[in-house]
């Protein structure tokens, strides 16, 4: 066992591609939602086998506990369920992150659980994503859980939105199933602020569409799942952003070599900076010019560099010598964050322990933590209905809901739909450290700003 | 040919501002690493010799460049390890100037505070001597290699781990963890373990290190060696207890994948004398890198679950 003997003349023109050093591939990071049922783990389950992501042993170990439960098929379901208490239970419990690779595309997947009680995994997936994967049950079409899926994307900003309409063997593969599942996506799609969303049919338990084209689907002329996800133009467009970069870290070697040098640590959270651009420091106020911009690269190449973008993580050198240090926001002057000291923002809640009226917080945005006091219950989002209903007494766990805080000191930041980023926060517990909530800027609002809000 | 088509690249990347993989990977570990920098007091970093710890420290002087990174290094020496990796461990170390800690098993045998096990595997006795190095030190974040596609427990681990004063992993107590906001709040007592690699998997690591020309301990290309079989994998035969009776010592043309304890880390049978082979040979592979090479966790299902419960990475 475990031993292999690997003939390199022998690899397939895939795995050749995979590691030909001149192929530049991007990340593509994505998160799936879906019901109990729905297959997800399967279709999870289907991709990573079928991109030859899972491995003999890996492969052998499903087999062997799959046979000792008594199944026919080797349970997909179980590559994914990490957790003793998730294979114990047949459930998923918590995020669980998966890597596969094609050619054109390296993917980092967030594979979370669907139920309702644990709506707060779904957000911390979708934080990061770039697209989601939504599941739905081809008998079942759309249902409850499915529009708090999308509401949930809608709210995370996630753009594009592919839909797996699984189980389509289970109704013979009939168009007008799939079409009318496709409308009613279509319209859910829209009241929640989703431009497009890709419909794809598949059997994720027998393979159709998810990686090879199904002969069962002859009425479908789109791309497979796989297809659509190497395809798919995610592309950020930092040339048309504002740049943003808090400060993480202030490096100052006070070395011999560099007695001098002082640089300002930090990821571009969005847009361009070259040498030149005039910046300001946020919220000081302080404005000056980008006079140096340092990234160690590959071997060779050289540190100092006329430009950088989002999301390179680079060391900024600036023309004056400015008190500047971590939780400050480095903003292109011409267009900087907004600076509020009274925020409203939208919440999930992902602690046992309800927000309510008078809760006093840190908040955590961008780099910097400040305290905050949560003034104001807004609304509440019925994820039934998505419609906001009146406000509530408390938002309770997985509740989500409009609320507004006090800040103790005045931060910079965007509305969450223009710059996720620099958009959104967590509620932080002062007692324990514990993450409350995370939020998402709203400027929309009727705020009062820093500058005029007086005792 | 080449030049028309290198052109055409260029003009398009500037259209689409979108980072090849590797450098998107690279950028988020050197975010991770600042973070640490600018939240915790007393960091250190895990350093082994080992290819992760190496890539790792690669990064980290990345992320701190021109100064050097601000934190120590420590390694929990099982008395078990590849003496060319020590080797290479203090090399690396004396060559960036940098504080190591050394935490040695050996000496816990040596005064009863710890037993050796039956089957001679002493990865599970690494823990004290960690939890004791962390605590004595005053460590409150403590940076590991650990990737997420290496096995199905740390693939639900957080990039912030709250590690309580038995450093147990508990995971249904994670924090949940959203955009690149990581809240390493603890309270005294607890440390956070900090995993910058989460997000590579082997490929990208190989691919990483033959793009930046990083060296590595010799063992991880193809070499000859004496060795004996057991469980299926290549043990090298040396004075940590193998072999046993009935095993035959033979040489042959190995090299490893992953590098820990001798007693419990296998080679594979391999021609790949450069990095170039062995990322055609991983790209091949159909086996994952703990399941071709790792004794410790087939001892169950859960084997990585149950010891990250107990403290260990």
């Amino acid at each position: 066992m475990a031993t292999e003997t690997i003939d390199p003349d022998a690899l397939s023109e895939s795995d050749r591609m995979l590691v030909d050093p001149e192929a530049s591939r991007d990340l593509l990071r994505l998160a799936t939602a879906g019901s109990v049922d729905d297959g997800k783990s399967t279709l999870v389950g289907r991709l990573l086998f079928d991109t030859k992501s899972v491995l003999a042993d890996q492969l052998d170990a499903v087999e062997r506990v799959s046979r000792e439960r008594g199944l026919q098929h080797p349970d997909l379901a179980l590559l994914t369920d990490g957790l003793r208490a998730e294979r114990e239970q047949g459930i998923t419990i918590d995020v669980a992150y998966r890597y596969f690779s094609t050619p054109t595309r390296s993917y980092i997947l967030a594979d979370t659980p669907g139920h309702v009680q644990y709506t707060r995994n779904m957000v911390t997936g979708a934080s990061t994503a770039e697209l989601a994967l939504i599941l739905v049950d081809a008998r079942h079409g759309v249902l409850e859980q499915t529009r708090r899926h999308l509401a949930v994307t809608g709210l995370l900003g996630i753009r594009h939105v592919a839909v797996a309409v699984n189980k389509m063997d289970l109704v013979d593969f009939s168009e007008s199933v799939f079409t009318g599942i496709v409308a009613e996506l279509q319209r859910l799609a829209g009241h929640v602020g989703i431009d497009a969303v890709t419909a794809v049919p598949v059997s994720a338990l027998l393979g159709d569409n998810v990686v090879t084209r199904s002969a069962h689907t002859p009425w479908y002329d789109g791309p497979t799942m796989l297809e659509h996800l190497e395809t798919v133009e995610v592309g950020a467009s930092p040339q048309d952003e504002a740049f943003r970069m808090p400060v993480q870290y202030v490096i100052r070697p006070q070395s011999a070599e560099h007695p001098d040098y002082r640089g300002y640590a930090g990821r571009i959270t969005s847009g361009v900076v070259e040498v030149g651009t005039r910046i300001q420091v946020q919220p000081e106020g302080f404005t000056t010019t980008v006079v140096g911009i340092d990234r160690v690269g590959r071997p060779g190449e050289p540190v100092e560099r006329e430009r950088a973008h989002a999301p390179q993580s680079v060391v900024l050198r600036l023309a004056d010598d400015l008190d500047i240090s971590r939780g400050d926001l480095i903003s292109e002057a011409a267009r900087p964050a907004t600076e509020v000291k009274d925020l409203e923002a939208t919440v999930a809640v992902l602690s046992s322990r309800p927000l309510r009226h008078r809760d006093m917080v840190y908040v955590r945005v961008g780099t910097a933590t400040v305290k905050g006091l949560v003034t104001d219950l807004v609304d509440t989002l019925d994820m039934t209905t998505l419609e906001r209903g009146p406000a509530p007494s408390e938002l309770p766990l997985n509740g989500i809901g409009t609320i507004r805080l006090r800040l103790g000191r005045p931060v910079a930041v965007d509305d969450y739909a223009a710059a996720r980023r620099t958009g959104s926060f967590l509620l932080i517990s002062p007692d324990d450290g514990a993450t409350l909530a995370a939020g998402m800027v709203q400027l929309t609002g009727d705020l009062v700003d820093a500058d005029s809000w007086l005792i | 040919m080449t030049t028309i088509d290198r052109a055409s690249v260029a003009s398009s990347a500037a259209a689409d501002l979108r980072l090849d993989h590797l450098d998107d990977l690279e950028a988020e570990s050197i975010h991770i690493f600042r973070e640490v920098a600018g939240e915790f007091e007393r960091p250190v970093l895990l350093f082994s010799g080992g290819k992760d710890s190496v890539l790792m420290l690669h990064l980290a002087v990345k992320a701190f460049a021109p100064a050097k990174p601000p934190f120590t290094l420590m390694h929990v020496d099982t008395g078990h390890n590849f003496p060319e990796v020590l080797t290479f461990r203090d090399e690396t170390v004396e060559r960036l100037g940098l504080r190591l800690v050394v935490q040695k098993v050996q000496d816990y045998i040596d005064d009863g505070r710890l037993v050796e096990r039956p089957d001679g595997t002493r990865n599970p006795l690494q823990t004290r001597p960690l939890l004791d190095g962390i605590v004595e030190h005053k460590f409150d974040a403590v940076f590991g290699g650990g990737r997420r596609d290496e096995e199905k427990a740390r693939a639900k681990e957080r990039v912030f781990s709250l590690r309580d004063s038995f450093g147990a992993w508990d995971p249904r107590r994670q924090r949940p963890e959203l955009w690149e906001l990581y809240n390493g709040r603890h309270a005294p007592g607890e440390h956070v373990r900090v995993f910058p690699l989460s997000n590579w998997t082997e490929l990208d690591v190989w691919r990483y290190i033959a793009r930046e020309q990083i060296e590595l301990p010799s063992l991880y290309y193809a070499h000859s060696r004496e060795v004996f079989r057991r469980d299926g994998m290549w043990l090298c035969a040396g004075d940590w207890g193998g072999p046993r009776q009935g095993e035959d010592v033979e040489t042959r043309t190995v090299r490893y994948r992953t590098v820990g304890d001798m007693s419990c880390t296998g080679a594979v049978e391999s021609t790949a004398t450069d990095v170039e082979a062995v990322i055609l040979e991983v790209a091949g592979s159909r086996l994952t890198e703990r399941g071709a090479t790792r004794a410790d966790d087939r001892l169950s299902e859960a084997a990585m679950e149950d010891r990250k419960k107990e403290g260990y990475f």
